[in-house]
């Protein structure tokens, strides 16, 4: 049972971060999934310490750690992606404090063998919302980065479909977080992304080749974890990579 | 007849960190007019139409009688790298339009229509010029605003894309704000002149705006112009 729940949450979670990550290659944002995949590691330690769920846990300190960084852009003018590199670091060591040692591994590569139904369906859930979100923004997303003054002149509103995209972008690596853990949520939307791109000749491929790939990494890891024994986590990310080399032989 | 006027523009001023880039402009455009507005480098023709659709900040009055307006920044101010896959096809869906009105508005700028399938960043300067002004004006709108057309296209691209302004204009009655070098075209294809040099210098039809001496205190001295044989407006 736990591991076809495991397999319908990788495949939505796998699904929905392979076309966020086909509009965050675009924005050059794939490294910022990493960043906020290491922010969430507090989160996940105190979930873990507290007994709750690691992607409530996840969330509450994104949406902490992303106002902080918000905050300091505002009063020091420093560029975003240092003082992320800044708030994530700290977030990580602080992590380190106080996460149980057996418990490392479950927090920095993911675990999907006690998967509950509850949060396989608030995982879907929240998959589908981040889906049907971007899908809605992706146009805008791309247009705005064409053309600023465009996009603009054509009635979009920038700020706000990037604070929604960023939204988004920090549910998706909530979710990550869970499968694959707080180090390689930016692998899981960065490379489906790339695989893509080598197999596309427009967008609609591109961003529906980037989600079939997230999803069957996601199965194909979860699948190998079955007769291994070893992490789910890095399972998917070996599989995506693996995809993504057999990309390579059919470049468009 | 007397046209409405489609913009109204009062007292004018942009300036950043401290810089006064436009001063006190005031100035109106009419509907169906073709307004140029020439100056040096550095005069603040991009900024005055970006304030124009209100992307900067501004202090004054810009008064549109029409929200249906299109903008066409100059190309080196576009992203045609680090995209993904993006055809022509896909530029265009943007504006949420059918397939059939796709191919119309390529084929009005003279584009096959075999062009869609090309990828964005792969069409010459002159093809993306004209896909360009094909997509900013799918939409029928009533103004265009228009940044250095021209800019990296060879003597014949650039009379096919005056040529292909000024059809438009001749057909849907559009008003269009045109900010070019060029005199010959301010010449052939401009109603209204507006000489800025972060103010405006000099404003009115061109061939009474057009002489060597309002040129000179525009340019600076040592510039030379050959009147137009066919005569402006």
């Amino acid at each position: 049972m736990h591991l076809i729940l495991a397999i319908i949450m990788g495949i939505f979670v796998g699904g929905s971060a392979g076309y966020i990550g086909s509009l965050m290659i675009t924005k050059r944002m794939a490294l910022m999934g990493g960043a906020l995949g290491h922010l969430t590691l507090p989160g996940i330690t105190l979930a873990i310490l507290y007994n709750f769920d690691v992607s409530i846990g996840a969330m509450l300190f994104l949406l902490f750690g992303i106002t902080l960084i918000w905050i300091l852009e505002q009063k020091t003018k420093l560029h975003i992606e240092n003082l992320t590199a800044i708030v994530f670091s700290v977030s990580l060591s602080i992590a380190f404090l106080f996460l149980p040692k057996e418990k490392t591994s479950l927090a920095l590569i993911g675990d999907i063998s006690q998967i509950s139904l509850t949060s396989t369906i608030f995982t879907i859930i929240i998959a589908l919302i981040i889906f049907f979100t971007s899908r809605k923004l992706y146009s805008d997303l791309i247009l705005i980065r064409i053309s600023q003054d465009i996009a603009k002149s054509e009635g979009i509103k920038i700020r706000k479909n990037n604070f929604i995209y960023l939204t988004c972008i920090s549910l998706m690596v909530a979710l990550g977080v869970r499968i694959v853990g707080g180090l390689m949520t930016a692998a899981l939307v960065a490379i489906p992304a790339a695989t893509s791109t080598n197999l596309s000749k427009n967008l609609f491929q591109y961003s529906y080749i980037s989600m079939a790939a997230g999803s069957f990494s996601c199965l194909m890891g979860i699948i190998a974890f079955k007769f291994t024994g070893i992490a789910a986590g890095p399972l998917i990310i070996i599989s995506s990579g693996i995809l993504f080399l057999i990309s390579l032989f059919f470049r468009k | 007849m007397i046209e409405k006027n489609v913009l109204e523009v009062k007292n004018l001023n942009v300036q950043f960190n401290g810089e006064k880039i436009l001063q006190n402009l005031t100035f109106e455009v009419k509907k169906g007019e073709t307004l140029v507005i020439l100056g040096p480098n550095g005069a603040g023709k991009t900024t005055l139409l970006r304030t124009l659709l209100k992307l900067v900040p501004y202090k004054g009055s810009i008064k549109w009688t029409t929200k249906n307006i299109s903008y066409l920044p100059p190309q080196e101010l576009f992203s045609k790298k680090k995209l993904p896959p993006l055809n022509i096809k896909d530029f265009f869906e943007f504006k949420k339009i059918s397939h059939q009105k796709i191919i119309d508005s390529l084929q009005s700028v003279g584009l096959d229509k075999n062009i869609m399938k090309k990828q964005f960043g792969t069409l010459s300067t002159g093809e993306f010029q004209r896909m360009m002004i094909a997509w900013s004006l799918v939409n029928n709108p009533d103004v265009l605003l228009f940044d250095e057309p021209t800019t990296g296209i060879d003597i014949g691209g650039e009379e096919t894309i005056y040529s292909l302004l000024h059809k438009f204009w001749q057909e849907r009655k559009l008003t269009i704000l045109l900010v070019t070098h060029d005199l010959n075209i301010v010449w052939e294809h401009s109603d209204k002149v507006l000489c800025l040099n972060k103010k405006i210098l000099c404003t009115g039809k061109p061939k009474h705006i057009l002489t060597i001496k309002n040129l000179q205190e525009l340019y600076g001295t040592g510039i030379k112009f050959y009147k137009h044989k066919h005569g402006g407006n």
